[in-house]
């Protein structure tokens, strides 16, 4: 299930130990992201890339 | 982007898959802090004051012009019950009789700006204008602080700040003082 958030939520869900995953290109990752975030480009999201994340706990993308 | 990317790890089996949509410009223009940014460029977030007193619009101006003048400020920013910026108490304000409710006296609208924008172009417009001061809002419209034009031309000449805001580490949103003396509003 996909739920919209706002920066609100998201600084609650941070502070939950949700995972934040960048998912746009590697150059726009590079030049600033959110703390923490991991950077999955939307062109190499797939069951291997996304194997670092944990598929019980939340995860917000961006 | 994003709601592609949340569908699909919807797909992949995953259970709870949150879209930040408004995604990492909302969050810079908010001026939460970034990791990774090989920016050097100051922005308003570098300067920008928090601790600025605030109003809502039913107070009495007596009351809260005690409360500003106690905390070293002769300005005061009238927010919402939502935190957002609906006017502004300074100078001749203040001259009302103090029984008057807020909303009745403040100057309506003031200009605000974005935490993310660049530093040394905003004091260049704000000394053209004479302007001391400006408010930081979040691209909603939600206070995050003040821009004081003298704490600000310090740190464009890179003077020591008397007094300046930072980044919380590990608190996104939050912010502490730098280990220096406090000063007087002026």
């Amino acid at each position: 299930m996909v739920t919209d958030i706002d920066r609100q939520t998201l600084l609650e869900l941070i502070d939950a130990g949700a995972q934040i995953v960048d998912v746009l290109p590697d150059r726009e990752f590079n030049n600033g992201h959110i703390p923490g975030a991991v950077n999955i480009p939307l062109k190499t999201l797939t069951t291997e890339t996304v194997s670092i994340l944990r598929r019980d706990k939340p995860v917000v993308v961006y | 982007m994003s709601p592609r990317a949340a569908c699909r790890l919807d797909a992949l089996g995953f259970e709870k898959v949150h879209d930040y949509t408004t995604g990492i410009a909302d969050w810079k223009a908010a001026g939460l802090p970034l990791e990774g940014s090989t920016t050097d460029v100051q922005q308003v977030a570098d300067a920008t004051r928090p601790d600025v007193p605030t109003s809502r619009p039913d107070e009495l101006l007596g009351t809260v012009w005690q409360r500003t003048e106690a905390a070293g400020w002769d300005e005061a920013i009238v927010v919402d019950c939502n935190g957002i910026v609906i006017g502004r108490l300074r100078g001749r304000t203040w001259t009302h009789d103090t029984d008057v409710r807020v909303v009745d006296v403040m100057e309506p609208g003031p200009t605000t700006v974005r935490p993310n924008g660049a530093l040394a172009p905003l004091v260049d417009r704000m000394e053209e204008r004479g302007t001391k001061l400006v408010t930081v809002t979040d691209p909603q419209g939600v206070l995050i602080g003040v821009l004081v034009l003298q704490e600000a031309q310090r740190l464009v000449t890179g003077e020591p700040p008397e007094q300046i805001w930072v980044d919380c580490e590990g608190c996104p949103g939050q912010w502490k003082l730098q280990p220096s003396k406090p000063t007087a509003q002026s």
